[in-house]
């Protein structure tokens, strides 16, 4: 609630659908503004995300999937090849598409081809803290896309948050840096505030670097002649 | 968003062009100094604001251009094909209402080109006729590829618009790049210099573009014909269709051409004039809008122009270019689309281009890539 986030993911793996009302964490997100955005977390490929999605769709009410496919269990890295193939065919079903990706300007292009309805390229790796490592494809990626862009994973302070937002992202995602603070509450009002601030930097537009003096040689002087 | 249309709906061109003349010297320090230019800043570099900036863009221009291109000069020719045309242009030496002798190539007549362009060095011909659609159709195009395919590493057209499937038709014949310029994005104008024949249909090829990134088209032409409306507004709508294009059609590539209206017979008078410092100020403006969009200047402008202008951010030029059907060897006296202004062979132009330490490029593609 002190993040004053609007839209929050759970793992469909870790909620009880049957009988949701008393699940530890959906019963507190359920009477609240917050939207749930259910993820994929878990799944190993296309086909078992486009299952896991459908079976969000029916038990929580909502078309939007968060789609999560990493085979690898140790760094949880998402799989590009099948992300595309599950967007493609989610798209098709008429699901609200967030995949977890690469910061890969290509993939990015191929999913808004596929339709997804946004992207979200990773910072840093999950759960790392590590921040914006991949900060000058994410410019390429924001500069480039026909989509909103979320910044998903290695967000490990409010100042990485606000860089993502000053650079021109459109929300990030954070959990790791909230959850495992000595002050969650704190953290979260602090990540509300850095948000703020880096997209108001954004809309503001960022004062720019000195310009080059000018060279001794003029290229122009033929105009003249 | 479907097509450009859409885009282009949402603008008006008095205030775009009013926007325009309001910018200040300061937008165009702050142009100058992004770190990405927006279309907001391109109306800077364009606006009469900039002119005492000129040399800054031109030493800009010139380090894009360096950081992305390198020192080349990517050389092409034009092979008139046909000057048929049921259009009335009335700016173009083609057009239906100019009493001439029109002529269409034979597949000898072709061939009998073809030779004296190899001989000049060139591996990249561009395909040029007016629009014909009895005589000089698909099927025509689609012999003409066939035979003249072996003999060029890369074909590019600046025919009639097409539909999709057409284009479609065409690229397995090694079609590789399309020009289309679009003359004017002023709407009222536009009709008043089309009055007759399909290019007066102002929506088509407004859209021709949008069919041609459905067409997976490796690289496409955009540009406006400089003298028929205000320049700076014509090539703010060139910029945002570019910009429009560049991220719905992100596999192709782009050009621009800003040819100035030259004279030709029977025709009339530019409305609006480009000078020099002006066409300088453009080019400039769009490289630093655009780092990666290929910019190419033709024998339209004068010897010295061009000498000095291979450095400023061009990355493409012509030379040796005739601009009428036969005009290489076949029928040299035939209606030509418009007077050159430099007359320079394709050797002299590379002497130049070398002179300055750059390399001119005759081969930059090859027919195996196009499937």
């Amino acid at each position: 609630m002190a993040s004053g986030s609007e839209l929050v993911t759970v793992a469909l793996k870790r909620v009880d659908l049957k009988s949701n009302d008393t699940d530890d964490i959906l019963s507190h997100l359920k009477h609240t503004h917050i939207n749930l955005l259910p993820n994929t977390s878990g799944v190993r490929n296309a086909r078992e995300a486009v299952f896991a999605a459908q079976l969000a769709r029916e038990a929580l009410e909502t078309n939007w999937i968060k789609l999560e496919i990493h085979p690898d269990p140790k760094y949880l890295m998402p799989d590009p090849i099948e992300t595309l193939k599950a967007t493609e065919e989610l798209a098709k079903l008429g699901f609200i598409v967030l995949p977890y990706i690469h910061a890969d300007p290509v993939l990015c292009k191929r999913l808004e081809d596929a339709g997804t309805s946004a992207v979200m390229p990773l910072g840093s790796p999950i759960g790392s803290n590590l921040g914006l490592k991949t900060i000058d494809f994410l410019q390429i990626i924001i500069d480039q896309s026909s989509v909103p862009v979320v910044v998903d994973a290695g967000i490990g302070s409010p100042s990485d948050a606000a860089k993502a937002m000053e650079i021109g992202a459109d929300a990030v995602l954070v959990n790791t840096a909230i959850a495992v603070s000595s002050n969650p509450v704190r953290m979260a009002a602090a990540f509300k505030m850095a948000v703020e601030a880096g997209r108001m930097a954004f809309e503001a537009k960022l004062a720019t670097t000195a310009t080059h003096a000018v060279a001794s040689s003029p290229l122009t002087s033929f105009l003249d002649e | 968003m479907n097509s450009f249309s859409d885009v282009f709906q949402s603008y008006d061109w008095d205030k775009t062009r009013q926007s325009i003349y309001a910018k200040t010297g300061d937008d165009v320090l702050k142009a100058l100094s992004a770190r990405k230019r927006t279309l907001e800043d391109f109306k800077a570099l364009v606006s009469p604001a900039a002119m005492p900036y000129l040399e800054q863009m031109a030493q800009l221009s010139q380090q894009l251009t360096l950081k992305r291109f390198g020192k080349v000069i990517q050389m092409y020719v034009p092979l008139y094909l046909s000057n048929e045309c049921n259009n009335i242009c009335t700016y173009c030496g083609f057009s239906y209402d100019n009493k001439l002798r029109r002529k269409t190539l034979s597949p000898i007549e072709i061939m009998q080109e073809v030779a004296v362009i190899k001989d000049m060095g060139y591996d990249h011909v561009l395909l040029v006729t007016g629009e014909a659609n009895q005589t000089v159709h698909v099927d025509y195009f689609k012999k003409v590829l066939e035979l003249i395919r072996p003999h060029f590493a890369h074909i590019s057209m600046e025919v009639q618009p097409l539909d999709l499937e057409e284009y479609q038709e065409l690229t397995p014949y090694g079609l590789n790049t399309v020009l289309v310029y679009k003359e004017t994005y002023h709407q009222d104008d536009y009709k008043k210099h089309h009055p007759k024949g399909k290019k007066s249909n102002f929506q088509y090829r407004l859209e021709t573009p949008d069919r041609l990134g459905q067409a997976g088209i490796h690289k496409m032409g955009l540009g406006v014909l400089i003298g028929l409306e205000d320049w700076r507004t014509d090539s703010f709508f060139t910029a945002l269709h570019l910009n429009y294009l560049e991220k719905k059609y992100w596999q192709s590539k782009y050009s621009l051409s800003f040819p100035r209206l030259r004279p030709f017979s029977g025709g009339l008078e530019p409305k609006v004039e480009m000078n020099d410092r002006e066409l300088v100020q453009l080019i400039c403006a769009y490289r630093i809008f655009n780092e990666e969009v290929e910019l190419s200047i033709s024998t339209r402008e004068s010897p010295n122009f061009r000498n000095n202008i291979v450095k400023l951010g061009i990355t493409a030029m012509s030379a040796g270019s005739k601009t009428n059907p036969g005009g290489y060897i076949v029928e040299p006296e035939s209606l030509e689309q418009f007077e050159i202004s430099d007359e320079r062979t394709p050797t002299e132009i590379a002497h130049v281009i070398r002179a300055q330490g750059y390399e001119p490029v005759w081969k930059d593609w090859d027919s195996c890539l196009t499937q």
